[in-house]
């Protein structure tokens, strides 16, 4: 810990050294679109003052074995998800509506492929 | 393991809530973020997760080392690709252990206090452009040792961060082996270099998989948890039969004359290293304990008018923005 005390920078709010930071940067969800056609699809998170940066630093991080060719970055705090506890709520109404799969039915030999 | 010597945390919740949750690790469900866990297996894999990822971090700094010094233009570059690979394990790992409710920045302060710990080997000082060889194959097998049954582990993230860690991890390991084998069919002097490296990374590369734990409590309740899938010495004797027929391909010699294939266990037999020096270099007093710490405390000084200006820069980016409209 050997740096001199440094001031605050404009709209930043620099700690005492030593002690927690008051600002961190943001954390960001990354998701990749390979080359394949599929979808974005999550590959992990890391942190980023920015948006920009946060897609620069995402293709230092996801991307260096050519994992992809389009990138996502959504700022943490915005993503909103279910909980662990409305799992029954949720997910178990299409429990009983077992015709919504194709095996539901069964369909003759004789018609062949469908 | 790059993990050493987690202790475990007893937990004192609800029998019942813990009973349930031990049966979806049994039945092999994965525990996510916002799942219940027991506070105990939370900050197990907070100290096992952010201790993964120090050695990560900290793992650059032997091979920074030899960047600039890098015999070939081609080798430079293929190290600078594998330190920076360590830079994004580090990085996935933080991520994992964020979200289980602990900030990057609060352990990258532990890290720089001292308060939480990195494997031992990087504690050890690479001397000679061998040393990357000997490091990438050895020290980096000893990590696959360990990552490859991780991948299964019983905390989502975790698991994830493995899977990505692996896949990049085996080109570590073989351009390691790549570095050794030209050195072990050079000159003389060539070979003498990469017999050293081996003589002076074969044991502390034992000892990262820490201490014989046949007796310890602690690693009972982490594999109950499957937070820990093998036990040290079962990894260790796993390392032995991989390594060894390696070092006799390269036509180099294993330090240890008792080393030897045993018939009947279908295993070699093999010397243990040297456990108080183990504890020394866990304590602090390794050759490099000191002049690791103190780049990363440097670099983590020396780096913060970079961080705040970036977060001055987006707060007056984001205020224009929102005054234009």
């Amino acid at each position: 810990m050997s740096s001199p005390e440094s001031s605050p920078y404009n709209d930043t709010e620099a700690a005492e050294h030593g002690s927690p930071r008051k600002t961190e940067w943001p954390l960001w969800e990354i998701f990749i679109r390979g080359q394949h056609g599929l979808s974005h699809r999550h590959v992990g998170s890391l942190h980023a003052p920015d948006a920009e940066m946060a897609i620069k630093n995402a293709r230092d991080v996801y991307t260096r074995r050519n994992e992809g060719v389009s990138i996502w970055a959504v700022e943490a705090a915005h993503i909103a998800a279910s909980s662990p506890e409305e799992k029954g709520s949720l997910y178990e109404p299409s429990n009983d509506k077992v015709y919504r799969h194709p095996t539901f039915f069964d369909i003759p030999d004789e018609v062949g492929a469908m | 393991m790059y993990a050493q010597m987690i202790k475990s945390e007893a937990s004192q919740e609800d029998p019942e809530a813990l009973k349930a949750f031990q049966d979806r690790i049994d039945a092999g469900s994965k525990i996510e973020p916002k799942d219940w866990m027991p506070e105990g297996y939370r900050k197990t894999l907070i100290r096992q997760i952010g201790q993964h990822a120090h050695s990560e971090i900290v793992g650059q700094l032997p091979e920074g080392n030899w960047i600039s010094r890098a015999p070939t233009l081609e080798r430079k570059a293929i190290l600078l690709a594998k330190v920076q690979d360590e830079a994004g394990h580090g990085l996935y790992l933080y991520c994992a252990a964020e979200t289980l409710g602990v900030s990057r920045d609060q352990l990258t302060r532990d890290l720089l206090s001292g308060k939480m710990k990195y494997s031992s080997i990087f504690n050890y000082p690479t001397l000679t452009w061998a040393d990357m060889g000997a490091v990438g194959w050895l020290v980096d097998g000893a990590a696959i040792m360990n990552q490859v049954p991780l991948q299964r582990t019983s905390y989502g993230p975790y698991a994830r961060a493995m899977v990505r860690i692996c896949k990049e991890e085996s080109f570590h390991q073989r351009q390691g082996f790549d570095i050794m084998m030209k050195m072990a069919n050079g000159t003389d002097a060539q070979r003498r270099m990469a017999q050293d490296a081996l003589n002076r990374f074969w044991y502390p590369s034992l000892m990262m998989f820490g201490p014989s734990d046949k007796e310890s409590v602690h690693s009972e309740q982490s594999m109950a948890w499957k937070i820990k899938m093998n036990t040290n010495d079962e990894l260790r004797q796993k390392f032995v039969d991989q390594t060894a027929p390696q070092a006799e391909y390269l036509g180099l010699t294993v330090p240890d004359e008792h080393l030897k294939f045993n018939e009947e266990s279908g295993h070699y037999d093999f010397s243990e290293p040297d456990w108080d020096e183990f504890f020394q270099v866990l304590k602090g007093n390794g050759p490099c304990n000191t002049e690791r710490l103190a780049a990363r405390n440097k670099a983590w000084d020396d780096g913060r008018w970079v961080r705040e200006g970036l977060l001055a820069h987006a707060k007056k980016k984001r205020n224009a923005a929102i005054a234009a409209e």
